[in-house]
């Protein structure tokens, strides 16, 4: 990458800031409809740093496939669960809460400390091939990588019929409303939406 | 092009851990599902990032870092979709989100 070392380093702080403070809001705000949206920017600023480490391919598939897809399928998830409610109060929370907490920073501690040595033998990324990496993505995809390529269209296949599976409702054949009788044809009519003042 | 100096590979990797466990701490203490699945996208960010990392400063000519991202953010995909059908049938069940309600396998 041909930028100078002080802008690098001013986007890999800005970036990481943004990705660290938003992560922290995804968990710890109280209102999940912010925590998705937050979530929507944590997802740029990781894109951001793929852009820093010279893979312009996987931080446009990052945007178009978190941010287009599994951000907006977040959000649809929420508005169809929306519903307040006032959560039981657990009485072991707090115990819960400082196990977890303790967990979570012992496992930090352990990272960082194998972050931190230097075994690897690095070569600079200053010299990496850049635009070129797209070219040589599609050559892995299609030789050394075509069976979990192939494997992966499967897989995708397999996750849209459960999806779809999962989700739909029970077809009744009655309506639950007006307790008349349902016509399933495929063609939509004018008629009461089954879920008003339901919920 | 041939300045030697670059963002050192501490810093990537200090960043992707600490998003990961910020994810598990997320996902152990949420009480919304939805949060729990926002959780594990974190958590599946900060394994992207480290494997980003390690193909551009190990691995910057053959770069098989970006091939298995590209895998991994397939397998999310994937995992949100059903992940999502799976928590709108459990509302449909149990008409709430409330992790502590879904017990029907506690022993």
């Amino acid at each position: 990458m041909s930028i100078a070392i002080t802008t690098q380093t001013i986007c890999f702080t800005i970036l990481s800031l943004v990705i660290l403070i938003g992560a922290l809001g995804v968990v710890l705000l109280e209102s999940i409809v912010y925590s998705a949206f937050l979530l929507g920017g944590v997802f740029m600023s990781v894109a951001g740093l793929y852009l820093l480490l010279n893979a312009s391919f996987v931080a446009a598939a990052q945007v178009l496939v978190y941010v287009g897809a599994v951000n907006v399928l977040i959000i649809f998830a929420i508005m169809l669960v929306n519903k307040k409610e006032d959560l039981k109060p657990i009485n072991d929370i707090k115990s819960r809460r400082i196990i977890s907490t303790s967990i979570c920073l012992t496992l930090l501690s352990l990272l960082i400390r194998v972050d931190l040595t230097k075994v690897w033998s690095l070569s600079s990324p200053n010299n990496s091939i850049g635009e070129e990496s797209t070219i040589r993505i599609g050559e892995h995809l299609f030789s050394d990588y075509l069976l979990p390529f192939e494997v992966a269209s499967v897989l995708l296949l397999m996750a849209m019929i459960g999806a779809i599976v999962l989700a739909r409702r029970d077809v009744l054949s009655k309506d639950i409303s007006t307790g008349l009788p349902v016509d399933q044809e495929l063609i939509e009519k004018t008629s009461e939406p089954l879920l008003t003042n339901k919920n | 092009m041939m300045n030697l100096e670059s963002i050192p590979i501490q810093a990537f990797l200090i960043v992707s851990s600490s998003l990961f466990c910020i994810g598990i701490w997320g996902l152990l203490n949420s009480r919304n599902a939805v949060r729990v699945l926002m959780s594990i996208e974190l958590m599946l960010n900060a394994v992207n990032i480290n494997l980003m990392t390690f193909s551009s400063y190990i691995d910057n000519n053959l770069i098989q870092g970006q091939v298995f991202t590209i895998f991994v953010i397939t397998v999310a995909a994937a995992e949100a979709a059903v992940g999502l059908a799976i928590l709108l049938s459990l509302y449909r069940n149990r008409v709430t989100v409330d992790m502590e309600s879904f017990n029907l396998l506690k022993w």
